[in-house]
């Protein structure tokens, strides 16, 4: 099982390298230009001692080494320096963003926070829906309850969250006025009433992305569930005598959970990769509405630094999926 | 008795207080957002007007703009004339005398020497100052004493109000600034971000592209001012959910740059709780005809250049018809509502500078069918197309992405195909668009496509340097990288003579002649830009917020220290 770790660690290094060398050419040769936001009323020669003072005008690979060499030395020096105060990344220039002149790493570490609780809440939220369904529907199949839960699945899948997004939005913060449209990411909870309005805030978006999330998840553990029932370990178990509840709780749903756990493990990354619409539907701002807000200002060193940090930990989630299913699953081992 | 009368006097003077005698910080907190969020708050490293306006509501320049379009004092005594001695007679210099006791929010003096430092940080060559123009012709910035600031130009300069003047220019500290000069500019994260100013406000958060926190500034040089003791910026969404937050749900008191369809702007009117509010500018939504030959079939580099003739829009008959051909009230309808009004001019404004040229207004389908007839372009096949000489009259219509303009080129599509125009359409992603990249084929300055539309307008209400951008010298071509602003590659000896004469004249009345002249000889005269719509800028504020004066001329929150609460 190290071996295997270490292994796929190893495998790791080259894929990622490749990864970020292919996303930084895909950025790079996508037409547009880091000043097209900027008014007509700024002339030619600006725009270039703009582009100039960016470092724009560099050659691909010349931008792409500086990039490497920030993401892998001066970003981790600096990290190291701020917190045993030595001075290894002085006079390095950090990876800024062209459209705020911000150290990019600055703006994913504030807008992380709001990501990691909506969308986090939201990802929670709808396991903790997806799996009861799941596991009621495959129990009783065909019933009305699992038509039900079809259906609910089919909604999830369908709709798509910027309508299901303003339907909330016109039901629960137009006509009824129980929840703000915009998201305070400066809200800070240190009692029960900024604890209520943080709720609140976090009603609508957790809402829309929770029903998408539970969707998906509920298909798996119901087909998962559904292929478990009718082997023969459960006729067996039933044979004893064992309780209903018994059965499928622990011998049908502990099996059938394998699969499902995995997919959860393969979602998590997407947390961190925010949800673009719905950011920006209620204006979360979290690193889905950065990525999308620095592709549209063509801001290549903030869409590289994330998009890179997703590839990251997509890799590291798929090793992670593979060792807990190893864990979980005594037959299946890497060795 | 007499107690009784005290303190009805008590009472009644205390009920007046609050009107008489208002004071900094009594109405809470007011709250703004924006469809498009903050990125930075120095206005010489942003281009973006959302940066611009945050900015505005801490750093100020010597003189503002406001909505009628006269120029005010901010942080100087008076505006510098040739009158008052302020504007040497020979147009040469300005000086500038800063307001008495000027305080930083930080409680340090505003001197001169502030000015002088903010021109050499946005002049420094490694800086790339977005906001360079303004100081552009300047040839030094001195202090004559702690209060006094003399500009002084390269040349005789007849609008001297460039340098320090509207949002775009504000002062800044020397102090916070001073290791920031040229390559080490986008460095200072702190400094960029949480600006210290003179204005109403000062920064106390900055979250990048999301919320701007500020609180009154307590050295702010009006002790009665601002009414409000915290605002907040919130950026993100887009226009509809910032026009929402503010008209339907009241979570907000401001709204900028609510550009949503007039049925939207409608209903969420109804609803009662806000009020949209326009500004006209100069912005104009218009149609530009290409004077040079776009064809596939032309060598790259020759394409689209003065070498070669339109060979159907060279001819002003063609021009003139798909103008008239057009109905702009429609177009305004279904575009912009309450947002915009049907233009003839490509300089609708300020009103003293804008030509009484309305001809084109009414649509004259008819009009145009005969002067393509009497242009030699007839339908002779019977295909409903027109033609001249074995060609048809075909044409590529582009722009870019974006619903209203979609909606747009439909219609004119309808009209031209009643014309016997056959039109192609295409659209274009803004971002290449406007991105003036030379290796693409798609940038609205290489124009490989007969007729395009977009929106421009001029940075400043007096039309100098944008009507400049019709000179002959101005046309892209493959020489200047495809740069350059005169995007119709129009070239008239006449107008390059009357403009030289405009940038020498300096009494005011013969300057809006000339500019008004100009507009006509690019548009009514030749027919070169076809102006579509005069758009404003679509703002929405709560019912509860009173005080604002939307400002076409400078920053909408240009007068943000006099916004006060209604009760």
């Amino acid at each position: 099982m190290l071996t295997f770790t270490l292994r796929r660690l190893m495998l790791a290094i080259p894929t990622l390298l490749v990864i970020s060398l292919v996303i930084f050419l895909l950025v790079d040769l996508a037409p547009g230009s880091p000043l097209s936001d900027i008014p007509l009323t700024v002339p030619p020669d600006v725009r270039q001692k703009m582009i100039e003072a960016m470092g724009a005008d560099q050659p691909v690979f010349v931008r792409y080494f500086l990039w490497l060499r920030q993401f892998f030395w001066v970003e981790p020096a600096y990290l190291f320096d701020s917190w045993f105060g030595t001075t290894w990344s002085e006079g390095e220039l950090r990876i800024l963003s062209w459209q705020s002149r911000s150290p990019v790493f600055t703006i994913i570490g504030q807008r992380l926070p709001q990501t990691l609780t909506v969308i986090g809440t939201a990802y929670l939220v709808g396991v903790l829906i997806a799996v009861p369904i799941g596991i009621y529907s495959a129990y009783r199949q065909y019933s009305w309850f699992d038509q039900a839960g079809t259906m609910f699945a089919m909604i999830g899948f369908s709709v798509p969250t910027f309508f299901s997004g303003t339907l909330l939005i016109i039901i629960f913060a137009v006509w009824l006025g129980w929840f703000p449209t915009k998201y305070d990411t400066q809200l800070v909870v240190n009692d029960w009433e900024s604890f209520l309005k943080q709720v609140r805030q976090m009603a609508m978006p957790v809402m829309t992305l929770g029903l998408a999330n539970a969707a998906a998840i509920s298909r798996y553990m119901r087909s998962s569930m559904l292929d478990n029932m009718g082997m023969d370990y459960v006729r067996t178990a039933r044979a004893k005598g064992l309780s209903e509840r018994t059965v499928v709780l622990k011998h049908v749903l502990r099996n059938s959970l394998i699969p499902v756990v995995t997919v959860i493990a393969l979602g998590i990354p997407a947390i961190f990769g925010g949800a673009i619409v719905t950011e920006n539907l209620f204006g979360v701002n979290g690193i889905g509405a950065a990525l999308i807000g620095a592709i549209q200002g063509n801001d290549i060193p903030m869409v590289q630094t994330i998009a890179f940090i997703f590839a990251v930990l997509i890799v590291l989630f798929n090793l992670i999926a593979d060792i807990l299913y190893g864990l979980l699953d005594p037959r299946i081992r890497y060795d | 008795m007499k107690l009784r009368a005290a303190l009805l006097g008590a009472v009644a003077v205390a009920g007046l207080a609050p009107a008489a005698f208002a004071e900094r910080g009594t109405d809470g907190e007011v709250k703004l957002t924006f469809p498009q969020a903050v990125s930075i708050m120095n206005p010489y490293l942003s281009g973006g007007t959302k940066d611009i306006l945050a900015a505005a509501m801490v750093l100020e320049p010597l003189a503002v703009t406001d909505p009628d379009g006269v120029l005010v004092p901010r942080l100087a005594v008076e505006i510098p004339t040739v009158e008052n001695g302020g504007v040497s007679p020979d147009l040469t210099s300005i000086t500038w005398k800063l307001l008495p006791d000027l305080k930083w929010s930080d409680g340090t003096p505003v001197t001169a020497d502030d000015a002088v430092f903010t021109w050499q940080y946005c002049t420094h060559p490694e800086g790339g100052c977005s906001q360079a123009t303004k100081y552009e012709g300047v040839a030094s910035v001195e202090a004559v004493d702690p209060s006094t600031i003399k500009v002084t130009f390269t040349a005789p300069k007849p609008n001297p109000y460039t340098a320090f003047v509207s949002g775009l220019s504000p002062i800044l500290q020397k102090a916070q600034f001073a290791n920031c000069l040229g390559a080490a500019a986008p460095t200072c994260t702190d400094a960029n971000n949480m600006p210290i100013g003179t204005g109403p406000f000062k920064v106390t958060g900055f979250t990048v592209n999301d919320t701007v926190t500020m609180e009154a500034n307590p050295n702010y040089r009006d002790p009665a001012k601002p009414a409000f003791a915290k605002a907040i910026i919130k950026g993100g969404g887009d226009a509809e959910s910032s026009a929402r937050a503010v008209m339907e749900t009241g979570e907000f008191d401001y709204a900028w740059n609510t550009q949503i369809p007039p049925d939207s702007q409608a209903a969420m009117s109804a609803a009662g709780k806000g009020q949209f509010v326009v500004a006209f500018g100069t912005l104009v939504e218009r149609l530009e005809m290409n004077t040079t030959d776009p064809d596939p079939a032309l060598p790259e580099g020759e394409r689209s250049t003065a070498k070669h003739p339109h060979p159907i829009l060279s001819d002003i008959r063609v021009r003139t018809a798909l103008s008239k051909a057009i109905d702009r009230s429609i177009l305004v309808e279904v575009g912009y509502g309450a947002g915009g009004k049907p233009t003839c001019n490509v300089i609708p404004g300020p009103a003293e500078w804008a030509s009484d040229n309305d001809g084109c207004i009414a649509q004259d389908m008819e009009g145009a069918k005969a002067l393509l007839d009497e242009a030699g372009w007839k339908d002779s096949d019977g295909d409903g197309i027109r033609d001249k000489d074995g060609k048809k009259l075909k044409l590529l219509y582009q722009t870019t992405v974006n619903p209203i303009r979609q909606d747009f080129q439909a219609l004119i599509k309808d009209w031209w195909t009643e014309l016997g125009v056959e039109v192609e359409l295409k659209a274009i992603d803004p971002g290449v668009f406007f991105g003036g990249d030379p290796g693409s084929p798609d940038t609205f300055q290489k124009f490989y496509a007969d007729v395009e539309m977009y929106a421009n307008n001029s940075e400043t209400p007096d039309p100098e340097s944008y009507l400049g951008q019709y000179q002959c010298k101005n046309a892209p071509t493959p020489e200047t990288q495809w740069q350059g602003e005169n995007i119709n590659r129009f070239c008239d000896p006449a107008y390059d003579a009357l403009y030289a004469e405009l940038t020498k004249t300096t009494e005011l009345a013969k300057r809006q002649e000339i500019a008004r002249k100009l507009n006509d000889m690019v548009t009514k005269d030749s027919m070169i830009v076809v102006p579509l719509v005069h758009r404003g800028t679509l703002s929405a504020h709560s019912n509860s917020l009173g005080g604002v004066r939307i400002n076409a001329w400078d920053m909408e929150t240009w007068n943000v220290a006099d916004w006060f609460r209604v009760k």
